[in-house]
């Protein structure tokens, strides 16, 4: 209940879309700093949530905050102060490695100067230095992941929300992107994400599944396991996401 | 006469070359899996299969008809069903059948028998726009759709990615339910686990095969000792691992890291020693089979090394 030590409340946060009711009065608290998986059957309602947490959907009712910001009144400031990623859509494949970083800097009210040194530090974190003229869509999808992740990081976000970053992925580049994650939860970002990897809900501190609307269950890993007899997350999420009735 | 043969076939776009050589030979009624990543060349290989594409050089014939020759003909056996969702939005569950069903100059009741338990999930839909069901629905609206007309070879490009672990498991108990029925199944996927429900399989990485085979047989040529190495706290133990003189690679595995160890090197509870020692608790090493996962890594480097 701490505001100091939870970064996302929420309470009883529903949407309705006519008669449906995608999220149904879910309420969780996401800690400052850790690493927060989202998982959920196709259709129980992650997208729309997410929507919600990031500022970009209203609550039909209910709401809560995301770094201290009202999920119903301060939609603007919470878009500015999250990070977010995605497979689907992050980078602009026809512009330069650099120009992505101008682009996104200045989106999010970084001066020049700042913009520069940012990118500096970061093409020399990524390892990236020589490619800064290549265009995106010429790079290897693990390079582009690397980046897209780096530069939602940009404007030094408390929180990142990642949705399906690693779709598609090569099995190695899928680790290393692991690793830039667990790189930057160690420096103190927190971490909200949704896959279809049930391998990497292991390697979140803690899992929320959602079912038909609501949280079925939020634990550590560990503790889900032993509550559901099962050895692994996707023994846990099977069973949770059979109950579901919708589809 | 295998259901799929593919000679060294090759296709480049632009500067891109998203076939190099690829050869298969896919038995009839076999569940044949191409497992890669995105970018591995997965759609370029069906698109020439299903006649959509040209390849470059090589050839490939499909039920023994050649795929530029006799592109007509193939086309009356096969079922595609695309990576991306390509029925018609706007029309209705049974208009989308019927059109594809009349397109094959069949009808739906002709061939309802090939598609029933399928279908069945989805019929008290069957007057709602496909442009309006959920995920896991359009999967089967659209296998249907590449059912209706009963072909013997069945395509399925990535039919289960973005999908959740449950609707995976649902689609994989189908396709088992279609290849009883004597049709041969080519499927792609970017999910490894999904590598050992296949009869054999090839691993692609960037036009390339790597590797082709049972996944048993694929797995037991596996070249090192694996350990799984657990403890806590987990991601600094990774990075432990890697600066560990003697072993040769260490990546996650859900709870798990996966250490590959040369033989006769360093004993599972030398190893627990050391991690112990280093300030890890609930350390837990033991030695393990390799996955699929773990030889697509290795047969990726080992590829990377050569070219």
């Amino acid at each position: 209940m701490n505001p100091n030590t939870d970064i996302i409340v929420v309470d009883e946060l529903t949407k309705k879309f006519g008669d449906f009711t995608a999220v149904d009065h879910i309420s969780f608290r996401v800690h400052r700093g850790e690493i927060f998986g989202f998982l959920g059957a196709n259709g129980a309602g992650k997208t729309t949530a997410m929507k919600i947490l990031c500022g970009l959907s209203r609550p039909s009712s209910g709401g809560g905050t995301v770094n201290g910001y009202d999920l119903n009144r301060d939609q603007e400031k919470i878009k500015r102060h999250i990070g977010y990623m995605s497979q689907k859509f992050s980078l602009y494949a026809d512009l330069k490695v650099w120009e992505n970083i101008r682009l996104f800097g200045g989106i999010y009210g970084l001066s020049g100067k700042r913009i520069r040194e940012k990118s500096d530090a970061m093409l020399h974190y990524l390892n990236m230095t020589d490619l800064r003229d290549e265009l995106v869509g010429d790079l290897p999808l693990g390079w582009k992941q690397k980046l897209a992740f780096s530069i939602a990081l940009i404007h030094d976000p408390a929180i990142v929300f990642l949705d399906e970053p690693t779709g598609g992925v090569d099995p190695e580049t899928r680790r290393l992107f692991w690793d830039l994650i667990c790189e930057a939860a160690e420096g103190g970002t927190t971490i909200f994400v949704t896959t279809h990897y049930m391998d990497e809900a292991e390697y979140c501190d803690r899992v929320s599944i959602m079912v038909d609307g609501v949280i079925a269950d939020l634990d550590t890993p560990a503790a889900l396991k032993q509550r559901y007899g099962a050895t692994d997350m996707d023994a846990v999420f099977r069973q949770l996401a059979y109950r579901a009735q919708r589809e | 006469m295998g259901a799929i043969e593919v000679t060294t076939v090759s296709k480049r776009y632009g500067t891109c070359q998203a076939l190099d050589r690829i050869s298969l030979d896919i038995q009839r009624g076999e569940i044949y899996g191409l497992i890669g990543p995105d970018g591995a060349g997965k759609t370029t290989l069906f698109r020439i299969l299903v006649t959509l594409l040209l390849p470059d050089s090589g050839s490939a014939r499909v039920e023994g008809l050649d795929v530029v020759n006799d592109f007509m003909a193939i086309r009356q056996h096969i079922g595609y069903m695309p990576g991306r969702f390509s029925l018609y939005q706007d029309l209705t569950v049974a208009e989308n059948l019927d059109f594809f069903a009349t397109m094959f100059g069949t009808t739906v009741a002709e061939n309802y028998g090939n598609i029933e338990e399928i279908y069945a999930q989805i019929e008290p839909f069957r007057d709602r726009r496909a442009g309006k069901l959920s995920g896991g629905m359009k999967q089967k609206l659209a296998l249907c759709c590449a059912l209706v007309h009963h072909p013997s070879v069945l395509f399925l490009d990535e039919p289960t990615t973005g999908v959740d672990a449950v609707s995976r498991k649902d689609f994989w108990n189908m396709l088992y339910r279609i290849r009883e029925s004597g049709v041969t199944i080519l499927v792609s996927t970017p999910y490894m686990d999904e590598a050992s429900l296949c009869d054999r399989i090839s691993l692609l990485q960037k036009g390339r095969i790597i590797e082709t085979g049972t996944p048993a047989a694929i797995v037991a040529q596996y070249p090192h000792r694996l350990f799984g190495v657990s403890g806590k706290p987990a991601y600094p133990l990774l990075k432990f691992l890697r600066r560990t003189p003697g072993l040769l690679r260490c990546f996650s595995f859900g709870s798990e890291h996966h250490v590959a160890v040369a033989p006769g090197t360093i004993q599972p509870a030398e190893l627990t020693t050391q991690l112990q020692a280093a300030g890890f608790h609930d350390v837990v090493v033991r030695e393990i089979e390799p996955n699929i996962e773990d030889c697509f890594m290795e047969l990726a480097k080992e590829e990377r090394q050569e070219s």
